[in-house]
């Protein structure tokens, strides 16, 4: 979609369900919708723009509750030479999932609230606040499920959501990606584990086998069989 | 009521554009046929820029993939579901059947696996064999010139094995395995599991000037955008348009019933506009069914007529009856010994290099038929899940579950790849009473009666499903595997997946030589009407432990060469 598409798509009302559920300033919002058209440009049809735009133009957590989501990302996957959670776009990933699942609503919003009341009980602070000391000492007790404390059962369920979403979002990303070394969905031509590593794992292609493999040279020549369905190209 | 518009007459309207519609297409109109083709939902082509998902980064959607909004990811390429919206259907009570459509040009085969696998000469005999079902009235030596056209015509990778029920065809050259197709080979081969070259219909060589040639991406659920993969709008409708074929393509077109004159004779098809709700009718002196197995079913029995007061084609009130699919059940595996991987471009075809297809002899185990063994594994391409649970496997080990920071990307990078999957697909056994019938209760929004589903699996599936989950345990055992999860036991049904989740629904519409015991003729005609044919899978007699597209293909080409020599004969 070009941009003149996107703006179409807003005056033809395609996207207007969406703006007026939301209620806020049209000018402001139409260059937030344009703006997430451009950049979620992964072939949907018009109910799913619709959907998407709907979801894009609404907000469900705070600023501090999204300033405590950046800083728990940032505790639960601390920054390498790859990038970091907030080059990895994770919290804005977890807002929209807030959204479009709303069944993570309740337990996200209610998890913030009670660890940032324990963190006023133990610190006098408010989670965001905290300093890394501070929140290793909030997190430690609900951060292993095999070892929480049953009135902690709730804390720790938040907490494994939290770093679902958190690797999740991560290891989607650009940054996530090149961290974890896929090196997929380019076009290549695929030719069989590299020889090193059949090596380290004692395994071979069955010789058997050989005649029906690929000849990546030959893939381009048009294929042609005998009457006995041998291909003969 | 609506008003009725009159459009253009047509040599044969054909409903619906997936395998078997697309095939029909192609065919009839490359005999000179005038063609109308009538699909449910909106034109698609995989090239297409606004509809492409193919090689897009996960990153590109606001949810990373997830399923809530695709029921199977937000790149794959079904515009549908198990459930859709203003479209219902509904279950008998204490049965269960869940229903996938795919509204689009090409339908499902714009997702589906591409596992392109022939039927053998026992898979059309199976009463012969074991006395259960019933035997389809054709074998495998009518079919076969039709399968060898479609491996020619469409493209599908193999390995000759001169086995005699998986027989060989036409085949293009096999991708080497993957790694851990190689620890699933030793592993199920010590077994006594068969393990061969998987059949699958992606280009790995060209075979035309038309299409391109993969470039192994590992994403054909999302269809191809230089046609590598067999859709039916790329491979089938497409080609046809352009080599003159006179076909006139209505999308967003649901249709309502098959129409008749007052002989009874189908005269063509009302539908309903989606866009504007409007009510139209096509006539054609042929009518060809290919809307799925249910939905034909469904359109059949809700076009009642003075003449045919059960539905069109249901003298033997058999219309819906016989409703089956493939069985379903899985288990996953890790393997200490793929940890710790050096990555590289394992992204390979769509889908399996490797499978086992059936290896063993019903008349030494406890149930009738087979199933075959699908594998997954590697290293995959993240989406939404990934990284989830990072080290539960940590268990394994005696190390903490959970936690946070820097270990924990270790852990993930640590178990990336070392995780396997077996998924059994097998045959059940074509019953009477599992079968969908008109809800005498319940409309869509467009105010057609819906579909009710009447299924249960029996004791023959169960322990087949319970034979598959004893293959899997060793299968991943001799891998130097771990099984993961609980072992499903009786109460779970050993892990057998709801019917209709396996997406093979065939059988609705039964093909025999007797019109009191079939629905339509071994060339796919209504018994009961000269001009009306079904060339989805709803003719299935039984379905073997062989997915249905090939089948659906083969069939629906000899059963278009029919239609052209009546057209010849000056039949209809």
């Amino acid at each position: 979609m070009n941009r003149r598409d996107s703006i179409k798509y807003i005056a033809t009302g395609t996207l207007a369900s969406g703006l007026l559920f939301s209620g806020c300033d049209w000018a402001e919002k139409k260059e937030a919708v344009v703006k997430s058209l451009w950049k979620y440009k992964y072939g949907r049809t018009p109910s799913e723009i619709e959907h998407d735009n709907l979801l894009l133009s609404q907000k469900f957590f705070s600023q501090e509750e999204m300033e405590m989501i950046t800083q728990l990302g940032h505790f639960i996957l601390p920054r390498n030479e790859a990038g970091n959670i907030e080059e990895a776009e994770v919290p804005e990933f977890i807002e929209f999932m807030a959204k479009d699942f709303p069944e993570f609503q309740k337990p996200l919003r209610e998890g913030l609230t009670a660890i940032n009341e324990r963190a006023q009980l133990q610190f006098n602070l408010s989670f965001v606040k905290t300093d890394d000391k501070q929140k290793k000492l909030l997190i430690d007790p609900i951060a292993y499920p095999d070892a929480v404390a049953e009135a902690l059962l709730e804390q720790s369920e938040f907490f494994t959501l939290m770093r679902n979403l958190v690797l999740t979002g991560y290891f989607t990303s650009e940054v996530g990606l090149k961290d974890l070394g896929y090196q997929g969905n380019q076009p290549n031509v695929w030719d069989g584990v590299p020889e090193d590593i059949l090596r380290e794992h004692q395994m071979e292609y069955d010789p058997k086998w050989t005649s029906n493999f690929l000849d990546v040279d030959k893939r381009n020549d048009v294929a042609q069989w005998d009457g006995d369905g041998n291909l003969i190209t | 009521m609506y008003i009725l518009k009159e459009k253009k007459e047509y040599d044969v309207v054909i409903v619906g554009s997936g395998a078997g519609g697309g095939m029909a297409t192609k065919v009839l109109s490359e005999a000179g046929l005038k063609v109308a083709v009538v699909e449910a939902g909106p034109h698609f082509d995989p090239a297409n820029p606004e509809q492409m998902t193919q090689m897009k980064q996960p990153y590109h959607s606001p949810r990373r993939g997830a399923n809530t909004s695709r029921a199977f990811g937000d790149f794959d390429m079904a515009y549908g579901g198990w459930d859709i919206e203003g479209e219902p259907y509904t279950r008998a009570e204490g049965t269960d059947f869940d229903w996938f459509r795919s509204r689009m040009l090409g339908g499902r085969t714009n997702h589906w696996g591409r596992i392109s696998l022939r039927f053998g000469p026992l898979d059309f005999k199976s009463k012969s064999r074991d006395g259960i079902g019933e035997d389809w009235p054709i074998g495998y030596e009518d079919v076969k010139p039709y399968y060898d056209k479609v491996d020619k015509l469409i493209g599908v990778f193999g390995s000759k094995e001169n086995i005699y029920n998986e027989p060989d065809g036409f085949f293009l050259p096999v991708p080497k395995p993957r790694l851990h197709e190689l620890y699933y080979k030793k592993g199920a081969e010590k077994a006594g599991v068969k393990v061969m070259p998987s059949r699958m219909s992606i280009l790995t060589k060209r075979i035309n000037q038309e299409r391109g040639v993969c470039f192994y991406c590992n994403q054909c659920s999302r269809s191809c955008q230089v046609y590598a993969d067999f859709s039916a709008g790329s491979c089938l409708i497409f080609p046809a348009q352009k080599s003159g074929g006179q076909i006139a393509l209505y999308t967003d077109s649901m249709v309502r019933e098959v129409t008749v004159d007052g002989n009874g004779k189908a005269t063509g098809v009302n539908y309903i506009d989606k866009k504007s709700g409007l009510d139209y009718s096509i006539k054609a002196k042929v009518v060809v069914m290919a809307a799925s197995s249910c939905s034909t079913a469904r359109i059949l029995l809700n076009s009642k007529s003075a003449s045919h007061p059960n539905g069109l084609g249901n003298s033997s009130g058999l219309i819906g009856k016989y409703l089956h699919d493939s069985t379903g059940g899985g288990r996953m595996g890790f393997v200490p010994n793929l940890m710790n991987r050096k990555t590289y471009n394992e992204d390979g075809v769509g889908g399996m290099h490797l499978y086992s297809p059936w290896w063993l002899d019903n008349k030494k185990l406890d149930f009738a038929r087979g199933y075959h063994i699908e594998v997954w594994g590697g290293l995959g391409a993240p989406s939404y899940g990934f990284g989830f649970n990072p080290n539960d496997l940590n268990s394994f080990f005696g190390k903490p579950v959970g936690g946070y920071g820097e270990s924990l990307r270790q852990d993930v990078k640590k178990y990336y790849g070392s995780l396997i999957g077996m998924d059994g697909r097998g045959e059940s056994i074509a019953r009477k009473e599992n079968y969908c019938e008109i809800d005498p209760n319940r409309k869509d929004q467009w105010g057609i009666p819906v579909l009710r589903f009447n299924y249960k699996w029996s004791d023959e599936e169960l322990k087949q499903a319970k034979h598959m989950q004893n293959t899997f345990e060793e299968i991943i055992t001799n891998m130097g595997g771990i099984p993961l999860g609980e072992k499903p036991g009786r109460d779970k049904n050993y892990g057998l997946q709801t019917p209709g989740r396996i997406i093979h629904e065939v059988g609705t519409t039964r093909m025999g030589d007797d019109p009191k015991k079939s629905v339509v003729n071994p060339f796919e005609k209504l018994h009961d009407l000269d001009n009306v044919f079904v060339v989805d899978a709803g003719p299935f007699v039984s379905q073997a432990d062989k997915n249905p597209t090939w089948t659906i293909l083969a069939l629906s080409w000899r059963t278009s060469d029919y239609i052209v020599d009546q057209f010849k004969q000056q039949n209809f």
